[in-house]
């Protein structure tokens, strides 16, 4: 064991939605590699405590990789250089002397509210505005009533383990949220129950999509490539084919 | 925490499919793919000045009767050029929409930005296309509407036009500067075209379009590269 990592941290400050905010360097010493990356921040932080200034706001909450709440875009990476949850980032996958950027997600949509804590709202309410299936209440049916065949019921399980954290967002150039409608579209509409919302709720979402402000896709593929749960890039072809066949049909 | 901090967060209502930025890359993909179509037919024509000078302007001189007498004379051709131009229109309205839309969605740009999971061509479609549109009117200028002999020689015989201006070095850098362009442009454009029309909802079929892509990319730029080279070679002449 070392004495741990000296590390440089370039962190976005914003004291609030209408600050104008700026980067701000801080310095960490004895950091272990085997420290989280969000652990890491917990240092600093209490270091910040210490001498009495505004510790970093930044978001978490499982700190295993299933909620989606953590964020942070870190040197110039959606969760960071490894394919999962910023939360589930270690620091050995740093080095001693490194310097590191960390900013909030970037998109009209997601504004700041806090240093690195922006509000995910609009992914809310695009899944309120169709991401569901409508269904009578009362005791639960029997699972094996509506047989799935298995390779929609594989594929719908795979693309429903997004789990929300906007990490394609920003990491798309064009900040479009398309990987997220595509994981919904696909999970939704892969199962028998889906179908019959299916192409009200392609246009619904992307509707509601388009209103948040979020930017039309160009197929660049970065935000599969940050996604944590590896998404798949298909997701976005089965929502255009989607929005297609609504379109024939005149949604 | 703080309260959410959108200003208006609205559900919307009434949504519209042929309303969504979905729509618009319909029609980018679709005008792309008329692009493509023409572009293979114009490097096939271009290639006939292989054929020596006579094979090539009985090339340009067919293209007027073509469809004669169901059309009038250069009917065929006056079809293809509205059909260009209206997709030309699309294709370019269709980008500008949706470039300012993806500049609005991220008004703050990163301090850094690493492009992990991009091949550098879907980075370049915007001002690649730009430069494609500008070298176009130039093309049009030189070639169809104006017929520019930089060295000052005949216009109205198409093949003597054409060795005029590419025996001159610095226009056939132009023009290989532009087919480069074209093809980064297609080595992204087909794959994203596939994309956007919803036929690649597998691993396999995405590696299928890409494949195409490149290869489509690699035999139009350099397909029209040719003639140019060739030209300047001393082997057209
Ligand atoms: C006239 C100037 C042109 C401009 C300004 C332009 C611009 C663009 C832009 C911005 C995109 C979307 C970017 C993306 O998907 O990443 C695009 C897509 C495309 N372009 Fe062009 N382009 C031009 C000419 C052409 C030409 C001459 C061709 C064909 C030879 C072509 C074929 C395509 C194709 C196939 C797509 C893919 C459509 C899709 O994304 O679904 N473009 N173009
Ligand atoms: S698709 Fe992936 S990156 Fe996007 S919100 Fe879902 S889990 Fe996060
Ligand atoms: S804090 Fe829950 S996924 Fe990272």
């Amino acid at each position: 064991m070392t004495d741990g990592m000296n590390l440089t941290l370039n962190i976005w400050r914003q004291t609030g939605p209408d600050d104008k905010g700026s980067i701000h360097s801080y310095q960490v010493e004895g950091i272990s590699s085997d420290m989280s990356f969000l652990e890491m921040l917990d240092v600093l932080n209490e270091q910040l405590n210490a001498r009495g200034e505004e510790p970093i706001a930044f978001d978490s909450d499982c700190r295993e990789g299933i909620c989606g709440m953590c964020s942070l875009m870190i040197n110039g990476e959606a969760h960071g250089p490894e394919v999962t949850t910023t939360c589930q980032l270690h620091m050995r996958s740093f080095k001693d002397g490194d310097t590191i950027t960390i900013e909030p997600w970037r998109a009209s949509a997601f504004p700041v509210i806090k240093d690195l804590v922006v509000d995910r709202g609009a992914l809310d309410r695009i899944i309120q505005s169709g991401g569901y299936i409508s269904a009578n209440t009362g005791s639960a049916p029997e699972a094996n009533s509506v047989p799935v065949p298995r390779d929609k019921a594989m594929r719908a399980f795979n693309v429903a383990t997004c789990i929300g954290c906007g990490a394609c967002v920003a990491a798309c150039p064009n900040g479009s949220a398309s990987l997220f409608v595509g994981a919904k579209i696909t999970h939704l509409g892969e199962l028998p129950q889906g179908q019959p919302e299916r192409y009200s709720r392609v246009v619904d979402m992307v509707g509601q999509h388009d209103h948040e402000g979020f930017g039309g896709c160009t197929n660049i593929g970065e935000c599969a490539a940050a996604c944590p749960k590896e998404i798949p890039l298909d997701v976005i072809s089965q929502l255009n084919k989607d929005l297609r066949t609504a379109l024939k049909q005149g949604h | 925490m703080a309260d959410p901090v959108t200003k208006h967060p609205t559900l919307i209502e009434g949504a519209r499919a042929s309303r969504t930025s979905i729509a618009l890359k319909f029609l980018m993909a679709v005008s792309g793919l008329v692009f493509v179509g023409f572009v293979l037919g114009h490097m096939y024509g271009n290639l006939k000045a292989f054929a020596g000078h006579d094979a090539f302007n009985e090339y340009a001189h067919h293209l007027r009767e073509l469809g004669e007498p169901m059309l009038p004379h250069e009917g065929f051709l006056w079809i293809m050029r509205v059909g260009l131009l209206v997709a030309l229109v699309v294709h370019v309205w269709a980008a500008v929409a949706l470039w300012r839309r993806a500049q609005k969605a991220r008004p703050i740009k990163y301090v850094v930005k690493k492009h992990t999971g991009a091949i550098p061509a879907s980075r370049l479609m915007r001002t690649g296309g730009l430069t494609i549109l500008i070298f176009l009117v130039w093309h049009l200028i030189n070639f169809t509407i104006g017929k520019v002999n930089v060295q000052g020689g005949e216009t109205d015989d198409p093949y003597n036009l054409l060795v005029d201006t590419f025996d001159v070095w610095w226009m056939t850098l132009i023009y290989l500067a532009a087919m480069a362009m074209l093809g980064a442009h297609l080595h992204h454009g087909v794959w994203s075209a596939c994309q956007t029309l919803g036929i690649t909802g597998t691993a396999q079929s995405r590696a299928r379009a890409k494949t195409l892509s490149l290869a489509l990319a690699i035999v139009i730029a350099g397909g029209f590269s040719l003639v140019p080279i060739a030209v300047l070679a001393g082997i057209i002449d």
